[in-house]
């Protein structure tokens, strides 16, 4: 449909799928083992815990909010997830699964009910928890760490094994994207998530749950860090105390890169997870480039920079633009009509009408 | 038109919030199928009132019934439920959210399996506009709407779930004079679907063209219903300020001076547009104008504290540098913006420090303020201002909002300006402390201060200023003098019937 092909070029996922399909172009050019069987494996490996990662925490961006302590909980549910499946016999996949997403929908509710019930900011309360998780994680492991060979082979070659040339890490997140992006898009609720983040008293005032859709999108953040332990736990064949250490401005910066308006009220699942793909396929191209690792970490910072920018720049030019044309139309108007001799002028008592004041 | 029973009735309802008696005895009939105008001074209860209606206060005594039954009060969403819809004057959308969205946000239409069915809601979002009589692209975007069409949006999200009670406050008080037009029209539409409509608006032409009914209230009680038929406006004036209007205005004669401010040509884009005008020694020149004519926005570019796009501004002969508000400082300009509690106070901190803040490094020796030298300069200025408090230490918050005014003016008075800029003056101030501030600013021009005041008090700019000059969208619409100046030639300009307005209007 035209109408539907121009939203999507429109929109704020083209530019940055765009730029995916440069770097990829650009860098294969240079080294065509980039995109080799191997390299594309590697590539999207690397992708999913991040990309995963960025789906939960769209959830939360929407709502002005924002989740840091996302890499805790990575590292604590790695670790829980591990411990249950590890031993003689080891338990099966499904079971490391079940163990992270509880995981890390329990951290997602004490943040989440920390932000919405006692009103704390988000930015503070997640860099508390950040700390605590972590506080947690070392707590329940004493420096201890879980080895490869502690792992039950299902996990292990969950991580190194795929479909259709697709890793299976990259599967989950892919999944995990499509039901965020369909809830997001098509549930009264996930619409709510929107309108709060984009005018938090009317949210309130339309009578929008805003407490329950926060608890709800902290838990959706919470569950999505909590299956990329399982991931990371899985790709790494193991964990140990500095497992998802810094990984939680990454994920940001993937989302802020897709789209995800840091204010509130915009953005989408999908293009949060074009943002991570286009930030990690910048790291491995870079390395496959052989740029110093100092360089990927300052282009990535630039590229985090540039398209924040462009959101503001894109955002205030529409700004003036409106303010402009509601200007010259509410004037185009005015001079139209000659203004027609005050629309009271038939009825009785027109000609004494005076008013006390001009305003409010 | 009128139904034996009323579809609202309120009586004898009461509110107080804190020690201020906001509700004593206000009583309202609505029927259905009737425009009810509700008409009252600032501070007479119409707010309270219709916050009553809305859902976000409750009553401490009388009784709120609709459609027979007991309304039940304090819940905005029950209000909601029980057909009441609240047309505020700066509606809050989602910027973000289609227009359609925000029309049905929460209650959007699903498909079978639950999912928003977004062709569907937009085709009854945009049979909603069609209705309403307006061309709203349902798909746009709430950002960057005017306000005018903002409104239409709630009124359009009130109609999709049939209310049956519709408020409007004071929605034409930020139209142009077309846009009001469409609004009466909508009024009336809605009308004859058979709602009740409640009207709020301080223009009493508008009243009479739209309006079935209404009702005045004065010091939260209501003073009069009356069909608008067999009324006429004096009466309506009479009944709403119950006193004559008295000398309010002490005015100090003066002899002007030499141009201090000379402003030409000024213009932002969107905002305002080639404004010219001077400001001389001893003199008292009013911006008046509908909010959002662009009267702050003018005075805060001029002070610097916004860019412009083109004009000059020149202070005393010399350019003024734009967006440079230090330099205005420097140059003697001092402006006391609208809103004293964010922009003009630090509230916890003491009269004294509040009064010392602009001129600080005047006080200290070697870099060390000196308090002492800070009290000094305070007394002196709360003698001269006749400032009520309770010793120059006690914090500014615990003083009442015309002694706050009075700290913000001792604050800038301080500086020695050539040019004062003062944004609403008196705006919630007490009509006693009023005639002070009245006076304090008259007296200051008398002693070769120049003044440019922005006041949307239509008795407050007649009896001060020397010159009025009237705004209308971002344009002057004319510059009045002082003898020329009278209560219609103001509104008349300022609502864009410049036509109407003869001779006096000089754009």
């Amino acid at each position: 449909m035209n109408g539907g092909l121009r939203r999507v070029l429109a929109g704020r996922e083209a530019p940055v799928a765009g730029a995916l399909l440069v770097v990829l172009a650009v860098t294969t050019a240079v080294n065509p083992r980039f995109l080799s069987d191997q390299g594309r494996f590697d590539l999207l490996v690397a992708i999913a815990i991040t990309g995963l990662m960025a789906v939960g925490q769209t959830f939360v961006l929407v709502m002005r909010h924002v989740d840091l302590s996302v890499g805790s909980v990575l590292g604590l549910s790695a670790f829980m997830a591990g411990s249950a499946v590890r031993g003689d016999t080891g338990g099966p996949l499904v079971l490391a699964l079940l163990v992270g997403v509880v995981v890390g929908v329990l951290a997602g509710l004490v943040n989440g009910a920390l932000v919405a019930f006692l009103r704390l900011p988000a930015l503070v309360v997640t860099l508390g928890t950040l700390y605590v998780f972590q506080g947690v994680q070392a707590l329940l492991t004493g420096g201890t760490r879980i080895n490869a060979d502690q792992l039950p082979s299902s996990v292990v070659g969950f991580g190194v094994t795929g479909f259709l040339g697709v890793p299976w890490l990259m599967w989950v997140c892919l999944l995990a994207a499509a039901l965020g992006g369909v809830f997001l898009r098509t549930r009264r609720s996930g619409r709510d998530l929107y309108a709060v983040g984009s005018n938090p008293p009317a949210a309130e005032l339309v009578g929008i749950p805003v407490a329950r859709r926060t608890l709800l999108a902290y838990m959706v953040s919470g569950a999505c860090a909590g299956g990329a332990g399982v991931l990371f736990l899985a790709r790494f064949g193991g964990v140990d105390s500095n497992a998802g250490i810094g990984y939680e401005l990454p994920v940001v910066a993937a989302c802020v890169v897709g789209g995800v308006n840091i204010f509130g009220g915009s953005g989408t699942v999908l293009g949060a997870l074009l943002g991570a793909m286009l930030l990690k396929t910048m790291g491995v191209s870079l390395s496959a480039l052989s740029v110093p690792e100092f360089w990927q970490q300052a282009i990535n910072g630039l590229l985090l920079l540039v398209a924040i920018t462009a959101d503001r720049v894109v955002l205030l030019r529409r700004e003036r633009a409106a303010r402009v044309e509601a200007a010259r139309h509410r004037r185009e108007q005015a001079d139209a009509e000659p203004a027609p001799p005050a629309a009271g002028a038939e009825s009785p008592g027109h000609e004494g009408a005076t008013t006390t004041e001009v305003v409010r | 038109m009128v139904d034996a029973e009323p579809l609202v009735r309120v009586r004898g309802a009461a509110k107080a919030f804190g020690g201020v008696q906001a509700l004593r005895d206000a009583s309202l009939e609505l029927f259905a199928g009737e425009v009810h105008a509700l008409l009252g001074e600032n501070g007479a209860g119409k707010s309270t009132l219709l916050k009553v209606l809305a859902g976000v206060h409750r009553t401490d005594a009388g009784e709120v019934t609709i459609g027979g039954g007991p309304f039940e009060q304090g819940s905005t969403r029950r209000s909601r439920e029980q057909g009441v819809a609240v047309i505020y004057q700066e509606p809050s959308l989602f910027p973000d959210l289609s227009l359609a969205e925000n029309v049905f946000i929460g209650r959007q239409p699903v498909t079978g399996r639950g999912a928003v069915d977004w062709a569907r809601m937009r085709q009854e979002a945009a049979a909603l506009f069609g209705q309403l009589g307006v061309d709203l692209d349902p798909d746009r975007p709430a950002r960057g709407l005017s306000i005018a069409d903002q409104q239409i949006v709630e009124i359009a999200k009130a109609l999709s779930t049939d209310a049956r009670v519709i408020v409007m406050d004071e929605p034409t008080a930020a139209l142009s004079a077309s846009e009001s037009e469409r609004l009466l029209d909508v009024a009336r539409r809605l009308r004859d679907g058979g709602a009740a409509v409640v009207f709020v608006s301080h223009r009493l032409d508008e009243v009479f063209a739209l309006c079935d009914r209404l009702t005045v209230m004065r010091d939260g009680a209501t003073v009069r219903t009356s069909t608008v038929e067999g009324t006429d406006a004096g009466e309506v004036v009479r009944w709403m300020v119950g006193r004559e209007l008295t000398d309010l205005f002490p005015k100090t004669e003066t002899t002007t001076g030499d141009v201090v401010l000379r402003v030409r040509g000024l213009t932002t884009d969107g905002v305002f547009d080639d404004v010219s005008f001077d400001v001389r020694a001893g003199e008292i020149v009013a911006f008046a104008g509908l909010v959002g004519s662009g009267r702050s926005e003018v005075v805060r570019a001029v002070f610097g504290i916004d860019r412009y796009d083109s004009g000059s501004v020149e202070v005393l002969g010399a350019p003024l540098p734009p967006a440079d508000p230090r330099a205005a400082l420097a140059r003697g300009v001092a402006l006391v913006p609208e809103d004293r509690r964010q922009q003009g106070l630090f509230m916890p901190a003491s009269i004294a420090r509040n009064t010392a803040v602009v001129v600080l490094s005047r006080l200290a020796r070697r870099g060390v303020v000196r308090e002492r030298a800070e009290r000094e300069l305070a007394a002196h200025w709360a003698q001269r201002l006749q400032l009520r408090h309770g010793g120059l230490d006690q914090p500014v918050e615990r003083l009442s909002g015309g002694n706050q005014q009075k700290v913000v003016l001792a604050k800038w008075l301080a500086t020695d300006p050539r040019l004062l800029v003062v944004d609403e003056p008196t705006r919630g101030i007490d009509v006693g402390t009023k005639a002070e501030v009245h006076r304090l600013l008259s007296e200051q021009a008398g002693r070769g201060l120049a003044v440019l005041m922005v006041s949307s008090e239509l008795p407050e700019v007649l009896g001060m200023a020397d010159r009025v000059l009237v705004m209308r969208e971002g344009r002057l619409m004319a510059t009045l003098d002082r003898d020329e100046a009278t209560q219609e030639r103001v509104m008349l300009a300022a609502t864009g019937q410049a036509s109407v307005a003869g001779e006096g209007s000089a754009a």
